[in-house]
């Protein structure tokens, strides 16, 4: 492998000024000159001015901007991290900017579906796996790139942003998308491992929101630890279960950016996803959560997509379904609890039958 | 369909390059000396690169010596050279001397001693390319061709010197075949067929020169260039030898580096990438990633060194359907044999002298109906389409730069862990594209039926199981049958619409009764017992189901079980 001394100097790029795109563009500044692109230009000129945005300090070596061709002709590595709803459409105006030597690493947990036109998702919907994509395959879809990695892993943006320690997980099937990911990000207060698993990492991300949800509404109805340890390893169990059905090696659910994430994302009232249960479980409507919340809350997204597609795989995923009722069927978060507690018993651990 | 023109020869077109002596391959044997040493420099290079250090080197060293040791005594064959024993001791002996405890000898360390064996790999693979043999193996098969196809129409002796005509409507040539022509002139070709039958090798061969494209380098089993006539032209066609029994890494470097570097001096290439024949009759879904490697290693050297006016690589995926394959019974035994892991398998040669290879061309020709050999449409090695200068289009229809995916950060890099994900990516796309490809024939469209129709009787047994029913078990009415023909086809015809395969002429009749017809005709014709057949009363019977699941398997991976 030929040492590479030029990529300290060039800029990386990062696409998305939300919480976590800002946070990711503070820890890229850590090491490197940092574009940081937002659709919106006032956006861009109130970073460049105030240099504080989502309550998050901006680095000096963060150059807002929301010209494409700026971000895309100065970098070859570049960060793509908006919310699921927005990828694929971002995706596709950023296609005829990106060339074959671009490397992206996306940090979006969240699938994308495709529906005939005028068609919306119900959990009537048949959803196959090639209607099911993930971020990293939206890209190989939609781009002539091909080195293409994902970042996931127990990553609070708020944490990150006070500067505390942790660690990240880049899944890529190239060792070089994983090598240049961990040169950008690594500093002495952010660990980066590697994994070419990049399907189940992506899905490990993805499919633990849901069990943050649920995590949250037992949050909400007020019960303890006991509660919430049988819900993160029961749901586990059923994240596996799901993710082997779309195509997802199991082992990836076991690392950082499965049950470390899981852990994370179920045990604090600073992820989003944990919000929106603990908030239903106090009585309050679905929209008006979501009307009332500054940023995507991806779980909400991923109940859907997963429960149609457990559906139309002809299998069960008794706590998703659970969650999908108590988010948009009607079922109180206490009853959805009782149904759950009143299933007749499984076995444990059944990851690998 | 319209009967495709020819040249005076009776190729479909004239040559392309017609001088010789512009011909690659040609130079390959003019210029063997400074090729070789090109091939020899390389090998070594990757086997120090995959070794790292002296002690892993040593170590890779003694395997090699013990598996090659283990291979003459239980594994020789008649193309073996003699010297191999004594060649194999004096690699014992050096390695000996550079073991601790002896002194050191001067001159003497692991880098001679793989040298000498690269050297030694590199001779052995190296081919000969002669343009009179060349012309001569040209000349002789279509005329060969044509004398044996006419002889199965004919009813005298004068059928049997008609025109040549009828060859190309016997072995359909299809596909964007002008634009194959155009980029023959415009890059390095790579052809990759699908492999089913031994006849395949001089089909392709066949088919190249109709097209009138140069010679393509290609790797022929070792075990062939024991074979009379056949060793001669093998030695003569520019063909390299290929030996599976070797399975080191200092070997399938030296013939990486082969096939690499004659791309890289513009030698079109051929290679199988399924490996072997395919066993169960099924269109390949796992490739062999190694040969396809070395053109995806190619391409970048060829950046590397020109920059924006290097020479492209262009790759076609190439099908062949038959309506019945001589080996089938064979192939299918071994292939049950095989996922059933009741016995030990063995590679067995199924034309192993010259004579059975002439029985076997015999039977094919006076037996067949139409081959098809269907072209795919031209790519470039990361799936891209490419227009008729050779551009790579991209997504949004624009010209891409595909030098760019060897570069990091604006600078070419070397990446073997990038490269080989970048070929296996090459390799799905190829498999895609075999099925895309495919014609359909209506042999294999009863034969689907006929096979899936008797497995849905009986759900609850494996393949095995359901291989073993008795014969009454095995019967469907004319009615049923039908039906599921039926159900098939609209189903195919919506696929075809799709593009997701391409359906042979003889199934756009309407009359559902002749496509079944035919099917059952031209279904494996040559074997003894008919895989299938329509009783006098009406029912459709198999005289032997393992043939009639090979010829099923054949558009298997389509997903169409759940249509009939």
């Amino acid at each position: 492998m030929d040492s590479q001394n030029t990529s300290d100097k060039l800029p990386v790029g990062v696409i998305g000024a939300g919480v976590f795109g800002t946070a990711v563009a503070n820890l890229l500044a850590e090491n490197r000159d940092v574009i940081l692109y937002s659709r919106r230009p006032e956006v861009a000129e109130n970073i460049l001015v105030k240099r504080i945005h989502r309550g998050q300090k901006m680095s000096e070596r963060i150059k807002p901007t929301s010209n494409i061709e700026e971000l895309t002709s100065s970098c070859t590595l570049i960060f793509p991290v908006v919310s699921s709803s927005g990828f694929s459409e971002m995706i596709r105006t950023f296609s005829p900017y990106l060339r074959p030597d671009h490397i992206l690493i996306h940090g979006t947990k969240g699938l994308d579906v495709r529906l005939k036109q005028g068609e919306t998702l119900t959990e009537k919907t048949f959803l196959n796996r090639k209607m099911v994509r993930t971020m990293s395959e939206i890209i190989l879809q939609e781009t002539e790139v091909m080195r293409v990695g994902c970042l996931a892993g127990p990553n609070l943006a708020s944490e990150i942003a006070l500067g505390q320690p942790a660690a990240s997980v880049i899944a890529s099937r190239f060792d070089e998308v994983i090598r240049e990911g961990q040169r950008a990000l690594r500093s002495s207060r952010f660990q980066v491992f590697g994994n070419h698993d990049i399907t189940g990492v992506e899905l490990a991300g993805v499919l633990k929101n849901v069990i943050a949800i649920a995590s949250g509404a037992l949050s909400g109805l007020g019960y303890g630890e006991n509660a919430r340890a049988l819900l993160i390893s029961r749901g586990m169990v059923e994240m596996v279960h799901i993710g082997k059905l779309m195509g997802g090696d199991p082992k990836a659910f076991f690392g950082l950016a499965g049950v470390g994430d899981l852990i994370a994302t179920c045990s604090s009232e600073k992820s989003r996803n944990f919000t929106v249960g603990f908030r239903l479980a106090k009585g309050e409507k679905i929209e008006d959560i979501l009307s009332s919340m500054d940023e995507v809350a991806e779980g909400v997204n991923t109940v859907k997509v997963t429960n149609a597609f457990i559906h139309s795989a002809k299998t069960r995923a008794p706590m998703t379904e659970t969650i999908y009722k108590c988010l948009f069927g009607g079922m109180t978060v206490k009853e959805g609890v009782d149904y759950l507690m009143n299933l007749p018993l499984g076995t444990d651990l059944d990851y690998f039958s | 369909m319209e009967e495709q023109k020819h040249t005076r020869k009776g190729w479909l077109y004239e040559p392309l390059f017609p001088d010789v002596n512009t011909w690659p391959i040609y130079k390959l044997t003019q210029e063997r000396d400074e090729f070789l040493k090109e091939v020899k420099e390389a090998a070594f290079k990757a086997a120090k690169e995959q070794t790292k250090t002296n002690q892993g080197l040593n170590e890779e060293l003694a395997k090699t010596y013990y598996l090659e040791r283990i291979r003459l005594k239980t594994n020789a064959w008649a193309a073996d050279k003699k010297d191999e024993g004594p060649f194999w001791e004096g690699v014992k002996k050096k390695l000996l001397k550079l073991s601790p405890e002896n002194e050191k000898t001067p001159d003497l360390n692991e880098d001679n001693i793989l040298e000498s064996i690269i050297d030694r790999y590199t001779e052995e693979i190296a081919g000969f390319f002669s343009p009179s043999a060349y012309n001569f193996a040209k000349e002789a098969t279509t005329f060969g061709f044509a004398r044996l196809l006419n002889a199965s129409e004919g009813k005298g002796i004068s059928r049997f010197w008609k025109t040549r005509h009828n060859l190309h409507e016997k072995i359909r040539l299809q596909g964007d075949l002008d634009h194959i022509r155009t980029l023959a002139k415009k890059g390095t070709l790579v052809m990759v067929p699908t492999h089913f039958s031994n006849l395949d090798s001089i089909m392709i061969g066949w088919a190249i020169a109709s097209l009138g494209l140069r010679p393509f380098l290609y790797g022929a089993g070792l075990n062939l260039f024991g074979i009379g006539i056949l060793a001669f032209f093998m030695n003569k066609l520019g063909a390299y030898k290929v030996d599976r029994r070797k399975k080191n890494m200092i070997y399938l470097e030296t013939l990486k580096a082969y096939s690499t570097i004659g791309m890289v001096r513009g030698c079109n290439s051929l290679f199988f990438p399924g490996g072997t024949r395919s066993r169960s009759g099924s269109i390949e879904t796992k490739l062999k990633l190694g040969l396809l490697g070395t053109a995806m290693e190619a391409q970048r050297l060829n950046f590397l060194k020109d920059k924006e006016k290097a020479t492209k690589i262009f790759v076609i995926p190439v099908v062949f359907n038959y309506n019945f394959v001589l080996e089938a019974p064979s192939l299918i035994d071994e292939h049950l044999k095989r996922t059933g892991q009741q016995h030990y398998f063995r590679e067995n040669d199924d034309y192993s002298t010259s004579y059975k290879l002439a029985k076997f061309m015999l039977k094919f020709f006076t037996k067949s109906s139409e081959i098809s050999i269907s072209f795919g449409k031209c790519i470039d090695l990361f799936g891209n389409p490419v227009d008729n200068e050779g551009n790579s289009i991209g997504k949004n229809n624009e010209k891409i730069d595909i030098s760019r995916y060897f570069m990091t950060n604006g600078a070419f890099t070397r990446d073997s862990q990038r490269d080989a994900e970048y070929t296996k990516m090459l390799g799905d796309e190829i498999v895609k594209r075999f099925h895309s490809e495919s014609r359909v024939f209506a042999s294999h469209v009863v034969a689907f039926v006929a096979f899936e129709l008797i497995r849905k009787r009986h759900k609850k047994l494996d393949i095995y199981a359901v291989l073993r029913l008795p014969e009454e078990d095995q019967k469907l009415t004319y009615l049923e049958f039908t039906n599921g023909v039926s159900r098939l086809l609209d189903r195919l015809r919506e696929m075809a619409a799709n593009g997701e395969v391409h359906l042979y002429h003889e199934l756009e009749i309407p009359e559902i009764d002749k496509v079944i017809e035919t099917g059952i005709k031209n279904l494996g014709m040559y074997d003894a017992k008919r895989p299938l057949y329509k009783t006098k009363d009406d029912f459709i019977m198999s005289e032997d189901f393992n043939l009639l699941f090979f010829y099923h398997n054949r558009i298997e991976g389509y997903g169409l079980a759940k249509y009939i």
